[in-house]
């Protein structure tokens, strides 16, 4: 009795990783495909910048509100533990770093897994429903070429320049704070910043990082609402799937492009 | 193959899991100019008969030619090609809801032709016309009413003049007006442009009035056919029952089920 219980619990967790190893294979040959029919997004470049509006621009007022609050909040932390050692100068460059390296690019692609990625699953996912992707096939039009590469190219693009948004964005908190409420000295803000931030550590490697993560969260959106189930519960969990997936591969690339990028520093 | 059929189905077999076939010998032709109908119960696998003819799936028995090229060990580009010449209306149109009316019919022509704009906007407002829509370019499709919606998506499949014209289940969920002018649509266009078309439907009445042959499909399988004259007239118990809207018949109105008594009494 003990014995086929445990059989059959093998069973079940030998069928979810099969499960999981083939959805996995099944989404490789999808990246492949969308890359392989990334020519129409390039070629027909108004279908891009039409995704670049819905995924960015639209995306811009949480971005910018959000990065204007968490630099504020950078500000207010920031001072309160560097005055105790007397340091409070450094605050430009306790801001300008956090944001650059990390804050910026992580957050920004929280917000935009959460803003764009789920209305991305959500519009691929209703698409499938209401068989306009199967339409589509019909008249002999590829909708991974058409419908699914601008969508992808659209995150992609939007993904970089939004966390530099972010961050520039939440300097700007950091400063209100900072020179225009506590009253530091602006030159000493600006200038330490100046001082200490690299183009090639630190601000190429954030947007290296955004741009890791536009390609991880839109490429996730885009296949859950491709391989979303045709149905109104279907396109639901699929939606959910975008923003809990992407989350945790955000983090998770983040720690590892972060080993990789600062560990000697 | 016979020049003059332009889709072939031979002992064709289908099923998605070995165990519950969905098609099993089913043998049909789509004659040159003509209009078919495929009748059948839902469930019956007349949507999958279809999607075999275009290419969305394959058969796993027997062969589907489709203007004369084999189904079978198709390539992606060759099948593109062949539903270059398809057109298919979905159950419920199946329109872009991001696109206006105008756009969505000229969608397959911008997709499919270098075509100017100078052109393509004639030839979409004759679509147009066709269907009785012209005035209704500049709507979006959430603008529409189940009926209209259906006739842009007519508009759409007939764009690019198909040769073979593929109706899903036409008539569902129409009031009687529309549902006469869809099934005038299908008939008159096919013999305008010149082509043959499928009608899958389980509307008996509006389909026998408009096609010129009829296959019956129950359980995967082709169990009656004919002209609609000798089906009207058909004294075979399932073409009857269908026929004739009858509730139970060789097609029963019960899902196989254990004995209703014990089920009862066990459930206490």
């Amino acid at each position: 009795m003990m014995a086929r219980g445990l059989l059959d619990l093998l069973a079940a967790l030998g069928a979810r990783v099969n499960g999981a190893v083939v959805r996995l294979g099944f989404a490789s040959r999808f990246f492949l495909a969308v890359l392989a029919g990334s020519g129409t997004s390039l070629r027909r470049l108004p279908l891009t910048i039409r995704e670049i509006y819905f995924a960015g621009v639209l995306s811009l007022v949480i971005i910018v509100v959000s990065a204007l609050f968490v630099g504020m909040v950078l500000g207010l932390q920031g001072y309160d533990t560097l005055v105790r050692y007397g340091s409070a100068e450094a605050l430009g460059t306790l801001v300008a770093l956090s944001l650059t390296r990390e804050l910026g690019p992580v957050l920004a692609a929280l917000l935009f897994a959460s803003r764009a990625g789920s209305a991305i699953t959500a519009e691929i996912g209703l698409m499938k429903t209401t068989e306009q992707l199967s339409a589509m096939e019909m008249m002999a039009v590829d909708p991974i070429a058409r419908i699914v590469g601008p969508r992808f190219w659209g995150g992609v693009i939007s993904m970089p320049l939004l966390a530099a948004i972010f961050t520039l964005v939440g300097i700007f908190g950091g400063y209100l704070i900072g020179v225009v409420l506590i009253g530091l000295d602006p030159g000493s803000f600006w200038s330490q910043m100046q001082g200490s931030v690299e183009l090639r550590e630190d601000i190429v490697n954030g947007l290296i990082k955004a741009f890791v993560f536009g390609v991880a969260v839109t490429l996730i959106a885009v296949f859950e609402g491709y391989d979303a189930v045709p149905t109104a519960e279907g396109v639901s969990r699929a939606t959910t799937r975008t923003v809990v997936t992407s989350a945790l591969a955000i983090l998770a690339l983040d720690f590892v492009l972060t080993a990789f990028m600062f560990r000697g520093v | 193959m016979s020049p003059d059929n332009l889709v072939e189905l031979e002992h064709v077999s289908f099923a998605y899991e070995r165990a519950r076939p969905v098609l099993s010998g089913v043998t049909l032709r789509i004659p040159r100019g003509k209009v078919v109908a495929i009748m059948g119960g839902s469930g019956s696998g007349k949507t999958t008969i279809l999607r075999l003819i275009g290419g969305a799936l394959r058969a796993t028995g027997g062969e589907v030619r489709v203007f004369g090229s084999s189904m079978k060990r198709i390539g992606a580009a060759e099948l593109y090609r062949l539903r270059r010449r398809m057109g298919m209306l979905f159950q419920f149109g199946a329109l872009f809801t991001d696109l206006s009316v105008f756009e969505n019919v000229a969608f397959p022509m911008r997709e499919r032709t270098g075509l100017p704009d100078e052109l393509i906007r004639p030839l979409v407002l004759m679509k147009l016309q066709a269907v009785g829509l012209r005035g209704a370019a500049a709507l979006m499709p959430q603008q529409l009413s189940g009926g209209m919606a259906r006739r842009v998506a007519l508009a759409r499949a007939i764009a690019l003049d198909p040769d073979l014209m593929m109706y899903d289940e036409p008539f569902t969920g129409l009031d009687p007006i529309s549902l006469g002018v869809i099934g005038q649509l299908i008939r008159r266009l096919n013999d305008a442009l010149g082509a043959s078309s499928i009608v899958v439907t389980h509307d008996v009445h509006e389909s026998l009035e408009i096609v010129d042959y009829v296959y019956f499909i129950s359980d995967g399988r082709v169990v009656a056919e004919g002209a609609p004259d000798e089906v009207r007239r058909s004294t075979m118990p399932f073409v009857h029952q269908f026929v004739h809207a009858e509730a139970d018949g060789p097609v029963p109105f019960h899902y196989p089920a254990p004995d209703y008594r014990s089920e009862l009494v066990a459930a206490r």
